[in-house]
């Protein structure tokens, strides 16, 4: 039954719409309608007068449909339906025309056309909510455990909190140690911490957590389900060690014959073969690297036919022969789990740009290197134990320049965005030059200092007043060879003079980016993100943890390069909300979803290939299209493509939408 | 040395020249420098790029037409090509030489010049199309 007493609430937004649309001339305009019982303006239906409006013309006039034009209804859409169900007015019986954002703002110039306008989207609007059913929303149980994927610092924050209110949570992490980035700082700015120092407790409280399930060297395969019942493919990477039986002693890394670069150290230092990824590592296992293991290696290629085995020959497995509890096994060990959870954060944090993205700035050169390795030459547990070294010939350098915004703000040829932890940890490398070499000179080429955290202009302070370091502020534009050393030229744009220096190594505060797993696993969770790899949030200010997919949540640097306080704080946050979506028992759902006529259906399957959710089967015995509630989001692909009209989306079937469609496109 | 800044720049009519005349936003420069630190010519010349371009946003045109910079340059394309927001600096020196040109400021003339049958062929056209308007 078409509805018959409709009404309709003009709201101003203060000068925001009524500046520029007529709203008195609209609500009159309106009210001629048959089907309009009241039409009135308000000036903010978002306040709480405007609601109590809503609340007591339903009762009044005995309203069966309710009209607000006001903003977008991403907004208060529910704000107006939850008043219209105080009223006894099923909530689905209200609808939003967006006159703020589709008329007032891109009409300002033309207040007559942006009132006719106005007056057009609520006619289409109308002619919409006319059909709209009364409903009810869906419930869907929830399972209580939580996924939490990327063991950072704010991967670690959350599954902790998480664990701790007694929901059981799953940490997934790809490297073979949790901690992140953090666990290879140096020291932290502004406080100058030992990172390793304030982080140990963390990692072994995650990894002796009675609630936390952790994967470390593991990935996520695969993700299937909804919010409350995802299904998760976990990939634990083959290690060819029986990690139940290595006790981490370490013994067969000093007998490894064989060497690669190591991972933790950022290629500033070689690694055996088989490794524990540090020496704090949690979990403390050791694991095999197969392409630099002669024994692995030699079996491989026995394996493809590219060598025949020679008899009684002795390949390498010096490790093994080593090894007290017998934990190396050589075989591949990689393993498929599922688990079930409820709920997923995502913290798969943050990348630098290389260096020999720069060969400008002289990053082909050994000596000139990220900051993110330069950390680990600065660190105590680094390969240089805290006295940096040149790479190319281990020489302890007398003067270092540091070069800031090395393609950050560069549209042209890195990113367009501050990275906005460079300045600070730059400054704080320089800082800790100074401690370990007191005499060595060091330039910092800054374009502007970008120090807007608790205590991070007094850090800059310091390093400028106590600990002598050089600010020039001015973009290098060339770093090269001049003999031994590297020849910077920049300028000063205070004085405006080109400057030059010769120093015996190079730092350059290379762009961060989002992780380069971040595609493939927003795609697993169909979560978006954008072309630096960051992930999207739903509302930048308001909305900065959630994904656009229900229960999928987002923390720390993954979300953008953000600095420790900040990260452990989002990783808290996401918990906050995994923790309030698990306490239910139910969750609700909005009904706004597809639903098929099987009287209709030809179960040609059309509506099955196009959505993207995988919520729809084909029944085989009646071959009639079924639409799984939980999965459906409701986005109306499936009733696009289907020749028969058969599956519609509820409340947008296509009577409604068309005559929506025929008010919007008449002649204006 | 002070600067009185008597109208927006924005609205400065020869900065609007120089915008037109380059097809560039002066504007959109960040004054990180990079141009002055990698140009060949910069040790030479009285302002920098850099420079050249926070006078004009600052609406001194003055300055500029009175400075040596922009005959120095030698439109060799390096400012342009390392620009973080790709903003063609030796096109906007070229508008500021235009500018120059048009108002025949600098004027020179050749049968005045003593020595001319010595100079170089090059200085002589150099000179000569300073006339053009
Ligand atoms: C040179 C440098 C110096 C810095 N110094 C400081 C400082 O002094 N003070 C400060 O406050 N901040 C500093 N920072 C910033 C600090 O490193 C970050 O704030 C912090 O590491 C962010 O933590 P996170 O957990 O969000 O991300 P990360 O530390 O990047 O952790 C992400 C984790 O997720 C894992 N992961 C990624 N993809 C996947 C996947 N697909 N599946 C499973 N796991 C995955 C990664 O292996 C990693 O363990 C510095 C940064 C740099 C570059
Ligand atoms: S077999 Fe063991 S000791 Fe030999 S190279 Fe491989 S990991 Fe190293
Ligand atoms: S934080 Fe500083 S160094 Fe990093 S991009 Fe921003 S301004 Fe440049
Ligand atoms: S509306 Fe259709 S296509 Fe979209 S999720 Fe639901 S069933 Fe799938
Ligand atoms: S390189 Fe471009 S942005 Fe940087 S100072 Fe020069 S003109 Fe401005």
């Amino acid at each position: 039954m078409a509805m018959k007493r409709i009404g309709v609430f003009i709201c101003h937004c203060g000068r925001n719409i009524a500046g520029t649309v007529d709203v008195k001339r609209v609500a009159e305009e309106i009210g001629k309608r048959e089907d309009v019982a009241f039409s009135t303006t308000y000036v903010f239906m978002c306040s709480q007068p405007g609601q109590k409006l809503i609340e007591d013309s339903v009762k009044k006039y005995n309203l069966d449909g309710v009209v607000v034009a006001n903003c977008s209804p991403t907004l208060h859409e529910k704000t107006m339906r939850n008043a219209a169900a105080r009223a006894g007015l099923n909530p689905y019986r209200v609808e939003i025309a967006n006159i703020r954002e589709w008329a007032a703002w891109p009409h300002e110039d033309n207040p007559d056309a942006a009132t006719r306008k106005a007056i057009r989207i609520i006619n289409a609007t109308i002619e919409k909510l006319k059909a709209n059913a009364s409903l009810e929303p869906i419930e869907v149980p929830v399972i209580r455990r939580a996924l939490v994927i990327g063991g950072g610092v704010a991967g670690m924050q959350a599954a902790l909190d998480i664990a701790d209110s007694g929901i059981e949570t799953i940490l997934v992490e790809k490297e073979a140690t949790i901690g992140g980035n953090m666990f290879r700082l140096s020291e932290t700015f502004p406080t100058l911490d030992c990172p390793q120092c304030i982080l140990t407790p963390k990692m072994n409280d995650v990894a002796a957590h009675p609630n936390i399930k952790l994967y470390t060297y593991s990935e996520v395969e695969d993700v299937e389900g909804f919010m409350g019942n995802f299904k998760v493919k976990i990939k634990k990477k083959a290690t060819f060690v029986d990690w139940d039986k290595c006790t981490g002693c370490g013994e067969c890394l000093r007998v490894c014959p064989a060497h690669a670069d190591s991972e933790f150290d950022l290629k500033m230092a070689k690694r055996t073969s088989i490794y524990i990824a540090n020496e704090q590592a949690v979990p403390l296992k050791a694991l095999i690297d197969e392409n630099s293991c002669i024994r692995l290696q030699f079996e491989k290629k026995v394996k493809e036919g590219k060598i025949k085995p020679k008899k009684n020959v002795k390949i390498c497995s010096k490790c093994a022969d080593v090894c007290e509890p017998n934990a190396i096994h050589f075989q591949n060990n990689e393993e498929i789990v599922e688990e079930e959870v409820g709920a997923i954060i995502v913290a798969t944090g943050y990348e630098v740009m290389p260096a020999e993205a720069f060969p400008e700035l002289g990053g082909k050169y050994p000596d000139v290197i990220t900051s993110l390795q330069f950390e680990r030459l600065l660190a105590p547990s680094g390969p240089t134990a805290g006295i940096p070294r040149r790479p190319s010939d281990g020489k302890v350098p007398e003067s270092i320049a540091f070069v800031h915004c090395v393609g950050s703000r560069d549209p042209q040829n890195g990113v367009p965005y501050c990275s906005r932890i460079c300045c600070m940890y730059t400054i704080k490398q320089a800082m800790l030059v100074k401690h370990a070499m007191h005499d060595a000179a060091v330039y910092d080429f800054y374009i502007d200092i970008r120090s807007n955290g608790k205590g991070y202009e007094e850090f800059y302070h310091r390093a400028k007043e106590e600990y002598g370091v050089n600010f020039i502020r001015g973009k290098v534009s060339k770093v090269y060879k001049v003999g031994d050393k590297y020849r910077v030229q920049g300028v000063d744009t205070l004085t405006g003079r080109i400057v030059e220096v010769d120093v015996d190594m190079v730092v350059l505060a290379t762009a961060a980016k989002g992780s380069s797993t971040v595609k493939e696993i927003a795609k697993k969770l169909r979560i978006p993100y954008d072309e630096w790899g960051w992930l999207k949030e739903t509302h930048l200010k308001l909305k900065p943890l959630e994904t656009p997919v229900g229960g999928v949540f987002i923390a720390g640097a993954a979300q953008f390069i953000k600095d420790i306080t900040d990260s452990v704080s989002q990783g808290s946050g996401a918990a906050a909300k995994v923790m309030a979506l698990l306490s239910k028992p139910e969750l609700e759902k909005e009904p706004l979803l597809a639903k098929v006529d099987p009287e209709i259906c030809a179960g040609c399957g059309r509506c099955k290939d196009q959505c993207a959710y995988d919520a729809i089967t084909i029944d085989p015995v009646r071959h009639v299209s079924v639409v799984n509630e939980a999965l459906c989001e409701g986005c109306g692909a499936c009733s696009a493509n289907c020749p028969t009209t058969a599956i519609q989306v509820v409340n947008f079937k296509k009577g409604q939408v068309v005559r929506a469609i025929d008010v919007l496109a008449e002649v204006f | 040395m002070k600067y009185t800044i008597k109208k927006d720049p924005h609205e400065d009519e020869r900065v609007q020249k120089i915008i037109e005349i380059s097809g560039q936003n002066i504007f959109s420069c960040y004054q990180c420098g990079r141009c002055s630190s990698g140009c060949p010519m910069a040790e030479f010349m009285d302002v920098l790029p850099n420079q050249v371009f926070m006078f004009l946003q600052e609406g001194d045109v003055d300055t500029l037409l009175n400075a040596k910079t922009p005959w120095i340059c030698a439109a060799c394309f390096t400012c342009t090509v390392r620009c973080p927001v790709g903003l063609d600096l030796a096109a906007v020196m070229e508008a500021i030489r235009e500018l120059q040109l048009r108002k025949n400021y600098d004027y020179v003339d050749p049968y005045k010049v003593e020595d001319r049958e010595e100079l170089p062929p090059i200085a002589m056209v150099s000179n000569f199309r300073k006339f053009t308007p």
